[in-house]
């Protein structure tokens, strides 16, 4: 019974940010669907998106700022594909790779300058940063909602993509690049319409997720950014499903690991601490080269062949 | 013929560097540290660090076209090895002041009892190669399971192990061995290289470690060209062709993999000795990027290009923006926009260019003696015609 008690409040915390980095993973998977790409600054955009809510927040009021934030975020996102990847679209897979690394770069850069540097604090949001007791734990409202948010978010995104033409349009792109072209769907349209998708999720898993947090610096979004990706993998990159289910898997993993020194020492299996914590981000890597190793495509990935 | 050629060109490029070795001499005695100057020697140290780190990724990258990002991990490993071995004895009880240090080793103490000054020397070079092989073992732990992905989840996995190392070597249960989270410091640095002759003092600080990111990127350079190097290119070009050819894949890419490590290794060293500290938080993925970067800009697959990049990419953030920091460049002065950060946003611009218009880089796959060797080319066809 002690154990269930210690461990349930990190199970909690780790469903609710499994949530946030679900909403994250779900633009790489879906970008990574389309374009076989790894899109490092993701991670960034999610981080300016941070930003931008603690600026606009600060001189506007909260119904403005927030539409304000996503639709600013989603055109950042709009923007980085027709700059960065559209010119790209011919070329080998290593430099687009290599120019998102270099969007990265730039956008935290940017963030940089901006912030100088400095701890921004993120603003508090009313009603969901209020704390209310469940199971007889306290903890932020934030923490209950993002995970029925996140599904609610991800049902909807499934239907989009099941039973809208767009949706249809992505199905193929994703199936035959070339030759839903020769079909007539406007592929830029549709790599635009994921990028717009993908955006619009991690803005609103940013204030989720900053909600929880003390602030935003300009490296805030590189490692959510990277286990989110690791999510995608897990879950078998191109799978939206695979993605929300890796991404919860890795949320309570980190959370659990996070406190593993407090619940072995309640349950007497140590008797002091021994600084596993500082695993809690490692932990998502080594899951990533389990099941790369193991089940390369991922849970739920498509098996790929190699063709001469 | 042709082999009397390329030993003609062999001893031209050994003179050069000799050169090159000798002017970094002078110029360490020369430029004083208060001096407008002596940026250049700052730069030419960090730029050798970078450069041999970012010709060891083109290995990697460019040459064997496996795309691998865990360079910073390597490189740390080789950054805390070297560390490690050469902290006196007096002042390790100073550097792991929360811990009871495990390893009583310095090299350079070692070999200097017995030895003397060729015994600091020794010990020092012996701590570099332990570095590099600390590396290449790990690497080669790491490629038995991840160098059979492909292209995007090498790239990630590599990543991940590069997290991985960064959070062990933090653990505080290793604290006796790697401090913690602890920086390690007093080591053996460059600052206080210098050779007494006869009185007068040399000063080495910018020699060692140019002359070690020479000898190890001709060490590459060597490798590059001969048979392995080939093996390399092809697997790069067309895997299942050169499979088809009867290369080993596995050998070759681990071979590949290993080698590219040990010398990430000797260059995390080699900054640790700049730096005079090593701390596992300065290792992060962001130090990967940045390499890649250099190398991009170089030109992925031309070694001469990762140097110039490196080069190109220190002087640029360390020295020659340095204005766009601190309120005027090129004789404007606009404190309210050149100020902190604004150097990384333009050099971050810059790059993007680079990356998205000139996708060759500076060099493209061609070397710096290409270039000379074109223009001999040019008026022969001429008078052929």
């Amino acid at each position: 019974m002690s154990l269930v008690r210690t461990v349930l409040p990190y199970i909690i915390s780790g469903i609710s940010v499994g949530g946030q980095y679900a909403l994250i993973a779900i633009g790489y998977t879906m970008v990574y669907g389309i374009l076989r790409l790894i899109n490092f600054a993701h991670g960034d955009v999610f981080m300016v998106a941070g930003l931008m809510m603690v600026y606009l927040t600060a001189s506007l009021p909260l119904y403005i700022s927030i539409p304000l934030m996503i639709i600013l975020t989603v055109l950042i996102g709009f923007t980085i594909e027709r700059v960065a990847y559209k010119p790209l679209r011919t070329a080998p897979r290593m430099s687009v790779m290599i120019s998102a690394i270099g969007v990265s770069y730039l956008l935290q850069n940017l963030a940089l300058y901006i912030t100088g540097g400095l701890n921004k604090n993120y603003p508090a949001i009313p009603w969901i940063s209020d704390r209310i007791t469940v199971l007889g734990m306290e903890t932020t409202r934030v923490t209950v909602i993002t995970p029925f948010l996140t599904i609610l978010l991800v049902v909807a995104l499934v239907f989009l993509i099941n039973h809208t033409k767009i949706g249809m349009a992505m199905r193929a792109v994703s199936v035959d690049f070339e030759t839903s072209q020769l079909m007539g769907i406007k592929i830029n349209n549709v790599i635009s319409a994921t990028f717009i998708i993908g955006t619009f999720l991690a803005a609103v898993g940013s204030v989720l997720y900053f909600t929880n947090y003390p602030g935003v610096v300009p490296t805030s979004g590189a490692m959510p950014g990277l286990k989110a990706f690791v999510a995608a993998v897990f879950g078998g990159i191109g799978s939206i499903p695979g993605a929300v289910i890796g991404a919860f898997i890795i949320g309570i993993c980190e959370s659990i690991i996070k406190g593993l020194d407090t619940i072995l020492i309640v349950n007497g299996a140590i008797t002091e601490q021994i600084g596993l914590a500082t695993f809690s981000d490692a932990f998502t890597f080594i899951l990533l080269i389990v099941i790369l190793v193991f089940k390369p495509t991922g849970l739920f990935g498509e098996k790929t062949t190699d063709k001469v | 013929m042709i082999e009397n050629k390329n030993r003609k060109s062999a001893w031209i490029a050994f003179v050069i560097v000799l050169l090159f070795l000798a002017l970094v001499i002078v110029l360490d005695q020369i430029i004083k540290p208060t001096d407008k100057m002596y940026m250049l020697l700052t730069v030419l140290q960090k730029g050798s660090v970078y450069a041999l780190a970012a010709v060891s990724m083109n290995l990697l990258n460019g040459y064997t076209g496996l795309f691998s990002l865990g360079h910073a991990g390597f490189m740390l490993i080789g950054a805390y090895t070297y560390a490690i071995f050469t902290i006196p004895s007096t002042a390790r009880d100073t550097v792991y002041q929360y811990y009871d240090a495990a390893i009583r080793i310095s090299f350079p103490e070692i070999f200097s009892g017995a030895l003397g000054g060729f015994g600091t020397v020794l010990g020092v070079a012996l701590a570099v190669i332990l570095a590099g092989l600390m590396a290449a073992l790990l690497a080669y732990l790491i490629g038995l399971p991840v160098l059979r992905l492909k292209s995007d989840y090498l790239a990630i996995a590599t990543l991940g192990f590069a997290e991985i190392i960064r959070a062990v070597f933090q653990w505080s249960k290793l604290g006796p061995v790697t401090n913690g989270s602890n920086l390690l410091k007093s080591f053996a640095r460059t600052s206080t290289f210098k050779l007494n002759l006869g009185g007068s003092t040399v000063s080495l600080s910018t020699f060692v470690p140019v002359l070690i990111a020479t000898i190890s990127i001709t060490v590459i350079v060597l490798i590059v060209n001969s048979t392995y190097g080939r093996a390399f290119k092809a697997i790069r070009d067309d895997e299942v062709a050169a499979e088809a050819m009867g290369i080993n894949l596995a050998k070759h890419k681990m071979i590949s993999f290993v080698t590219s490590s040990f010398f990430a290794g000797v260059a995390g060293a080699t900054m640790a000795m700049v730096l005079s500290i090593a701390q596992a938080n300065n290792f992060k993925s962001a130090m990967t990027y940045e390499i890649l970067l250099m190398v991009v800009l170089g030109g992925i697959g031309s070694i001469s290009g990762s140097v110039i990049g490196a080069m190109l990419f220190i002087s640029a953030s360390e020295w020659w923006l340095r204005g766009l920091d601190s309120g005027s460049f090129l004789g404007i002065n606009a404190p309210g926009v050149f100020r902190n950060g604004f150097r990384l946003v333009v050099f971050s611009v810059a790059i993007m260019i680079v990356v998205l218009f000139f996708r060759k880089g500076i060099m493209g796959e061609k070397e710096l003696p290409d270039l000379f060797r074109k223009r001999k080319k040019a008026p022969v066809k001429e008078a052929a015609e």
